[in-house]
């Protein structure tokens, strides 16, 4: 061991990191020393703990000080206005009744419904599809052919999310849209195709709240499926070619191929993928979705974390709460979905 | 021998030829839309008849881009931030990601979790606002006027980046690192000369991720800017701001004299936008493929 550390402390086999030998210290009497040990082997390596400094500074200042702001969650004071989390006037759950159960229950409870509704449909309909993309891209044997291909799918993810939704805005609502009677190209072509009326298509298909959700889903899967796809053409592409054979040999045909072959060969980057994606299914891209809606379409539209925005610029007490129900909930999807998966199938994500 | 194609393997060839191609189609076909749009005359433009090719072509809305000084004071903004954003980020994730992959560190499981608990808890969108607000405060009181400086150093933080660093540093042999320290090297020189140079590509890769969500970043630069300071507006504020400004809530009783319709001026916008990220795609993406691969994140 090139590094000496203090003769009191020694690696756990079990947890693979370094923690006080509880037995030495007990041999050498030296219990009451415990926290000097620790300091003494702290500062005779304080470079790499040095090192630790400016990223527990940013964690601590803005990823778990707003979390200190969650207290407002369990204060008001008497007029109902925003608080501060410093304020003393705890009224402990009074906030969660309010917003769960009383006069904004509505409103909550419509937030979050759409969370959940546009994240599930975008998992039904968005997670299949870089797996079907990462089988075809394997069907592509022209390596110059695939590369172009690649380069064309995955350019959408590198777009701004505000140029996204430009583009979305004006290829479905088309110029002046204010005015109407216009639809932009796309629109154009869904009412052509009979999947839109037309009637919508020109009074702007934005404006619209039955089409929030489709747009919504589909403008998401035609930014990151290519991308998405990449991870799954990994796998695939590690499979040995001889399994192919192997299998042809016992009479496999293609769908028996894609069963016995690729299938488990992906199976682990599925499973991981599946727990990222539940683990976030409350957590829904709000960038995205500030950007596509509009005060028509709010009925399909306002998800949690939207709708706490509303609360807190019109200064209710009770904006956080919202999110706090939110988060805790896709918290125990995550940590739920993370245990489910390593029971069942040995692979887990954390 | 060649073996014979079988049925269903022709018509999956031909299912994965045709519906790649169009998806990749579809990829391509909104960026050469704008393009043509942002070329084409203004009636054609204004009544939507621009369907792939442009129509009377006109290069004004261009002119009166590169005239718009506000466009490109925020485009140098977008540049700011991106360039010095990055650095510090990386420089951050790079520092933290070196630590939590030594073995030696005590407490190394403790400040991993703190890393990992943000990606399973977060506040949420109004504590982060109110935080960021009163980052805002102590950042006027010890004399930083400059809401950009905030932007660098209080947002743009990953804990998944620190992770692939973290991966990466600790792929690194131990050997080399114990060669180096009897060569003399301290802990800096170490992490400098043996650790950033092994782990070149990884840490290129989490620069890309750290740089594209700097390029990209709108809303709390949009929310964190006070409304007089719009010569702080990064790109993406900018553009939302003129759709939402001369767009939508325009004086549509105004007659437009010009030759280009207002929407060219957004297409415009829209591929000065886009243009240093397609310059640079063909180099990054080799990267991003790596980068997402080794994704998987361990205890």
């Amino acid at each position: 061991m090139k590094f000496q550390l203090d003769e009191h402390i020694k690696l756990d086999q079990e947890t693979n990191q370094y923690v006080m030998d509880k037995e030495q210290v007990v041999r050498d009497n030296v219990e009451k020393d415990h926290w000097k040990i620790v300091l003494r082997t702290i500062l005779k390596d304080w470079r790499l703990y040095l090192m630790l400094v400016p990223m527990l500074f940013i964690f601590i200042c803005w990823r778990y000080l707003p979390m200190y702001e969650l207290l407002t969650a369990f204060k008001s004071n008497l007029n109902g206005a925003a608080v501060s989390a410093s304020d003393q006037y705890f009224n402990g759950f009074a906030n969660f009744q309010t917003v769960l159960f009383g006069g904004y229950s509505s409103k909550f409870w419509m937030a979050f419904r759409n969370t959940f509704v546009l994240s599930f449909y975008g998992l039904l309909f968005g997670f299949p599809v870089p797996i079907v993309i990462a089988l075809f891209f394997n069907e592509i044997k022209s390596n110059a052919y695939r590369s172009v291909l690649q380069v064309l799918t995955y350019l959408p993810k590198f777009i701004s999310i505000v140029v996204m939704t430009t583009l979305v805005w004006l290829l479905l609502s088309g110029a002046n849209t204010v005015v109407g009677g216009s639809a932009g190209v796309v629109a154009q072509l869904l009412a052509k195709l009979g999947l839109v009326e037309k009637e919508v298509t020109e009074a702007g298909m934005m404006y619209n709240a039955q089409y929030f959700r489709p747009v919504y889903i589909i403008s998401g899967i035609w930014e990151g499926a290519g991308y998405g796809s990449i991870v799954y053409f990994a796998a695939v592409i590690a499979i040995n070619p001889t399994s192919y054979e192997a299998a042809q040999i016992d009479g496999a045909g293609k769908m028996a191929q894609m069963r016995y072959v690729v299938l488990p060969a992906m199976l682990s980057t599925i499973v991981i993928m599946l727990i990222v994606r539940i683990g976030s299914l409350l957590s829904i891209g709000y960038e995205q979705v500030i950007l596509l809606k509009t005060t028509y379409t709010e009925v399909t539209a306002q998800v949690v974390s939207t709708l706490a925005l509303d609360w807190q610029e019109s200064g209710l007490a009770f904006s956080t709460v919202p999110e706090f129900v939110n988060n805790i909930t896709s918290m125990v999807l995550v940590i739920g979905a993370n245990l489910i998966s390593k029971k069942a199938t040995d692979t887990s994500l954390y | 021998m060649k073996r014979r194609l079988e049925v269903s393997e022709l018509i999956f060839k031909i299912l994965a030829y045709t519906l790649l191609t169009a998806f990749a189609i579809c990829c391509l076909y909104p960026f050469v839309y704008a393009i043509s749009s942002a070329i084409s005359g203004r009636d054609v433009v204004d009544n939507n008849e621009i369907i792939l090719l442009p129509k009377d072509i006109q290069f004004a809305a261009f002119a009166e881009i590169f005239k718009n000084n506000a466009f490109w004071i925020s485009y140098a903004n977008t540049l700011f931030l991106t360039f010095y954003g990055t650095v510090f980020s990386l420089f951050v994730a790079i520092l933290g990601g070196y630590a939590l992959s030594k073995k030696r560190l005590l407490f190394r499981k403790g400040f991993n979790f703190i890393l990992v608990f943000t990606m399973w808890f977060s506040a949420g969108v109004v504590p982060q606002y109110l935080n960021y607000k009163k980052t805002l405060t102590v950042f006027n009181s010890i004399g930083i006027q400059d809401t950009k400086w905030m932007i660098v150093i209080a947002m743009g933080m990953a804990a998944m980046n620190i992770i692939l660093l973290r991966n990466a540093f600790e792929g690194v042999p131990s050997e080399i690192e114990e060669a180096a320290i009897v060569d003399g090297a301290t802990e800096l020189q170490v992490l400098t000369k043996v650790y950033v140079p092994m782990s070149k590509s990884t840490i290129a890769t989490v620069g890309l991720f750290f740089g594209i969500s700097r390029w990209n970043g709108y809303y709390w630069a949009q929310r964190m800017i006070p409304a007089n300071h719009s010569f702080e507006w990064p790109l993406q504020v900018y553009i939302r701001r003129y759709l939402e400004d001369n767009i939508w809530n325009s004086d549509q009783g105004a007659i437009n004299v010009e030759v280009y319709s207002l929407n060219s001026i957004v297409y415009t916008m829209v591929i000065c936008a886009i243009i240093p990220i397609l310059i640079i795609y063909p180099y990054i993406q080799k990267y991003f493929a790596k980068g997402v691969n080794m994704g998987g994140v361990k205890e």
